[in-house]
């Protein structure tokens, strides 16, 4: 075997041993689960330094070893009751394309593995914002995981796309 | 510059042959000036040799070729010394070429194939040629026999730029075409690797090189090809066998090397030449002041993360000696050792800034080249004076100076210089002077541009600026200083005409946009009908600043303090409140807006009494407002860092920086405030 196919076998590896796996963290009384290939890590909750004019659900930016990164809110982002932050608030930093932001969950539980024949499509319902963030329903026995699409968590196309209709 | 992975080779040949092409027009200008080739011509036909060598090497087969035809004149020129040589016509048939290959660069930049098509250029490189030689006839047979004696000696150049590998590019016809058959000793192991070795040495010094089995280092199965029928390469060399062969030796385990000539050619015996080439260059280098001896160019990428790098360096220091759990513990040893450590890192980061320095030279030598074209169309006679050219600046700085550096000459050559007849008439020196000059002065940097030609004139100027509705005062009570700075406005041009060179009123827009990015300021001083000066002052760096930090509510902000022109507690009768309730400032018997930063921020204070906080007075493009903040902090020098993109641009805020604590500070952006 050659070095080149011996990357591309190691690199075959790596993303089989992430694929099927979702970190999975609560919001208010849902358990959500992400992708675990956009996880880079998680840190306790930090201080953040406000910055004017943004959406509320971006709370600011936090200094993490010297690159600075945005955090966003879920619960905010879900148009969830405010909650105070604890000791177990957790900030999840993910890596989405280029983009390099920090979630604020309520807590982190475990990464858990849901293989593809365990997860459906959401429910199509009239009300096409209440399930715009959630990519399909996963299913761990008789539990359910919201499994979370990142890049319409992170990208608000459709406030973009109505702007661009006024 | 693309950053995805292309070819180090091409990137190498790119970046080199930029370079070249920007020192032969440096060269070539010099030259024109001084009437004679003969200091630099050795330096020329090296340029033109590298280009050609390295082109054909890549095979873009326009270059080189226009390389050759041009190395062609100049040996004609050099060899043959014809008395009539036109400098002016050569430098314009240079400039030209020159042009043609950073046009084809360009396209290879962007992974474009270069397809310009160089045959017009060629044969008016080759008329040229020949029109030196048909007026020469005299001297032309001596130096055809003169041809022929091999000038071998400087056959021999080799790029100064590659010293970790030299490259020494040969002229076709003393390459000698060799087979090559290398043994390797039994249990040698990973015989592909020491094959590709030895094709990597070799690389460097022959042409042509082709091998046996092709795919040494992708087919492990090579190995037993090898170990059964050795190794054989073809390639093409001026070098002796001897030294061929022992470069082969070079590379462990080889038992046996082979080498003999394909064809009869070697009979002819190479003629043993193998000048030291390095001690070649020194001798070419030495003569031009500009060029350092030992240059590494790296990746401004990788400067930018080494400087970050440093840059949390810096903090992390402070993080570990400050930390609040050495507080009250007498650590003696512990002190001094931290004392070294910042000592260290404060040298390393000085370093590191250093480094980014780039003298402003070859930025202030291309406008001899705009200054010599526009000479020429305008029938001008101008001198274009440098001064303080060995300036440094950060990297950054330079590029964004280049354009406004060019607008101005052009400005100034275009309506500043008048024509040589005007000047006599005015009793002036009938040739034009620029200045163009470059100081240190502070955390400053100033560039001054200075031409003795008819200066503005204020009349015009203000009726245009009138006749568009920029002022309605009237003349007598502007200053020259703010009827000068109309000229700097988008679209103002006093010029009735449009010219190749000016007229549109784009030029000082450019330049003022240009040096406000990069957080300088433009002035313009003028003497009617005598002078002209454009002053840019530029920071140092564009990376660290001089900041103020101050305080609203919870949050730590920092105002460039270039922007700062006093800060002072305010007194009850200053303050005025009009009726819409917007607050001013008295200072000094003027009266400035009042910008109170916890509104504009949202920030919760316990300050919002104009009286109890500090007035921070900000200054941008000359105007002035004041702002309210909680308290000062303290000066600090910061490490600029951009917000992260995913947040969008918020107004008022220009970055952010992290301090000693870790945590972080926004930086205002005085000129969106005052806007």
């Amino acid at each position: 075997m050659n070095l080149n196919e011996m990357i591309d076998s190691e690199m075959e590896i790596e993303e089989d041993t992430q694929k099927d796996k979702y970190l999975v963290f609560t919001i208010d009384k849902e358990k959500y689960g992400i992708e675990i290939k956009y996880v880079i890590e998680i840190i306790g909750i930090q201080t953040i330094t406000k910055v004017p004019e943004l959406d509320d659900y971006i709370k600011g930016i936090i200094n993490l070893r010297g690159k600075i990164i945005p955090v966003m809110d879920v619960r905010v982002r879900f148009k969830k009751p405010v909650m105070e932050y604890d000791d177990r608030t957790c900030i999840v930093v993910v890596d989405v394309g280029e983009l390099t932001v920090g979630l604020i969950v309520d807590r982190v539980s475990e990464v858990v593995n849901i293989s593809e024949d365990q997860v459906v499509l959401p429910p199509v319902t009239s009300k096409k914002e209440k399930n715009k963030y959630i990519n399909g329903i996963g299913k761990i026995g008789e539990e359910v995981r919201l499994l979370i699409d990142c890049n319409k968590l992170l990208n608000d196309d459709d406030k973009d796309t109505i702007k661009e209709l006024i | 510059m693309s950053q995805e992975n292309k070819d180090p080779l091409l990137e190498m040949y790119i970046f080199e042959t930029n370079e070249l092409i920007q020192k032969l027009e440096e060269i070539i200008l010099e030259s024109e000036k001084n009437n004679s080739y003969s200091l630099n011509m050795d330096e020329i036909f090296r340029i033109m040799h590298t280009i050609k060598g390295n082109s054909a090497m890549l095979l873009y087969d326009n270059i080189s070729l226009l390389a050759h035809s041009m190395e062609d004149l100049f040996d004609y020129i050099r060899k043959c010394k014809p008395s009539n040589i036109k400098y002016s016509e050569i430098t314009d048939l240079v400039l030209e070429s020159k042009d043609f290959i950073r046009v084809e660069i360009e396209k290879i930049q962007m992974n474009n194939e270069p397809d310009g098509d160089a045959k017009n250029l060629i044969s008016k490189v080759k008329n040229t040629l020949l029109s030196l030689k048909g007026d020469d006839e005299g001297t032309k047979e001596n130096c055809l026999e003169k041809k022929k004696k091999p000038d071998l000696k400087q056959k021999f150049y080799i790029s100064s730029l590659r010293k970790t590998s030299p490259k020494i590019i040969m002229d076709n016809e003393q390459n000698h075409p060799y087979k090559v058959v290398v043994k390797f000793i039994n249990n040698a192991k990973m015989e592909n690797v020491r094959a590709f070795t030895i094709v990597h040495n070799l690389d460097v010094i022959v042409k042509n090189i082709s091998y046996v089995p092709k795919d040494i280092i992708e087919n492990e199965e090579s190995i037993k090809e090898i170990l059964e029928n050795g190794f054989t390469l073809y390639f093409e060399s001026d070098k002796p066998m001897e030294e061929l062969k022992k470069i082969i030796n070079r590379t462990s385990c080889v038992e046996s090397v082979q080498i003999e000539p394909v064809e009869e050619t070697a009979a002819k015996q190479v003629k043993s030449i193998t000048p030291d080439c390095n001690e070649n260059v020194e001798n070419t280098n030495s003569s031009h002041n500009h060029i350092t001896s030992n240059i590494l160019s790296v990746n401004v990428e990788k400067m930018d993360m080494l400087m970050d790098l440093v840059g949390e360096l810096v903090v992390a220091e402070s993080m570990v000696t400050g930390s609040s759990d050495l507080n009250g513990i007498h650590l003696e040893n512990f002190n001094k050792s931290a004392r070294q450590l910042r000592k260290i890192i404060n040298d390393l980061q000085d370093i590191v800034m250093d480094v980014r320095m780039v003298p402003i030279a070859p930025t202030f030598l291309k406008m001899n080249r705009i200054v010599r074209d526009m000479c020429k169309k305008l029938s001008k006679e101008v001198e274009l004076k440098l001064i303080g050219e060995d300036t440094e600046v950060d990297k950054n700085i330079i590029e964004s100076i280049s354009d406004p550096l060019m607008h101005l000459i052009r400005n100034s050559m275009d309506h500043g210089i008048e024509s040589t007849k005007e000047r006599v008439a005015k009793g002036k020196n009938p040739k034009g002077t620029i200045t163009l000059t470059a100081k240190n002065e502070g955390g400053d940097v100033f560039i001054i541009i200075k031409d003795d030609g008819a200066g503005l004139n204020k009349i015009s100027i203000y009726n245009k600026a009138f006749a568009n509705g920029l002022t309605d005062k009237s003349i007598e009570e502007l200053s020259d200083k703010e009827v000068n700075s109309f000229i700097l406005l988008p679209g103002f041009s006093t010029n009735d005409s449009v010219t190749e060179y000016s007229g549109r009123g784009v030029g000082m827009d450019v330049v003022c946009k240009n040096i406000d990015n990069i957080r300088g300021t433009v002035s313009i001083n003028s003497v009617e009908g005598k002078e002209m000066t454009t002053i840019i002052k530029i920071p140092l760096t564009l990376a660290i600043i001089d900041g103020m930090l101050i305080e609203v509510g919870n949050t730590s902000y920092t105002i460039p303090t270039i922007s700062i022109r006093r800060s002072f507690k305010l007194e009850e009768k200053d303050l005025i409140i009009d009726p819409d309730g917007n607050e001013m400032v008295m200072v000094r018997g003027e009266c400035y807006p009042l910008i109170s930063l916890y509104k504009v921020f949202n920030e919760e204070t316990e300050i919002t009494d104009a009286l109890d906080g500090i007035i921070i007075m900000v200054e941008n493009g000359g105007k002035s407002i004041c702002l309210l903040a909680d308290q000062l902090i303290g000066q600090q020098q910061v490490v600029i860092k951009a917000l992260p993109k995913y947040i969008k641009k918020t107004k008022g805020i220009a970055g952010c920086t992290l301090l000693g604590n870790g945590n972080i500070s926004l930086i205002l952006d005085a000129s969106a405030l005052i806007s």
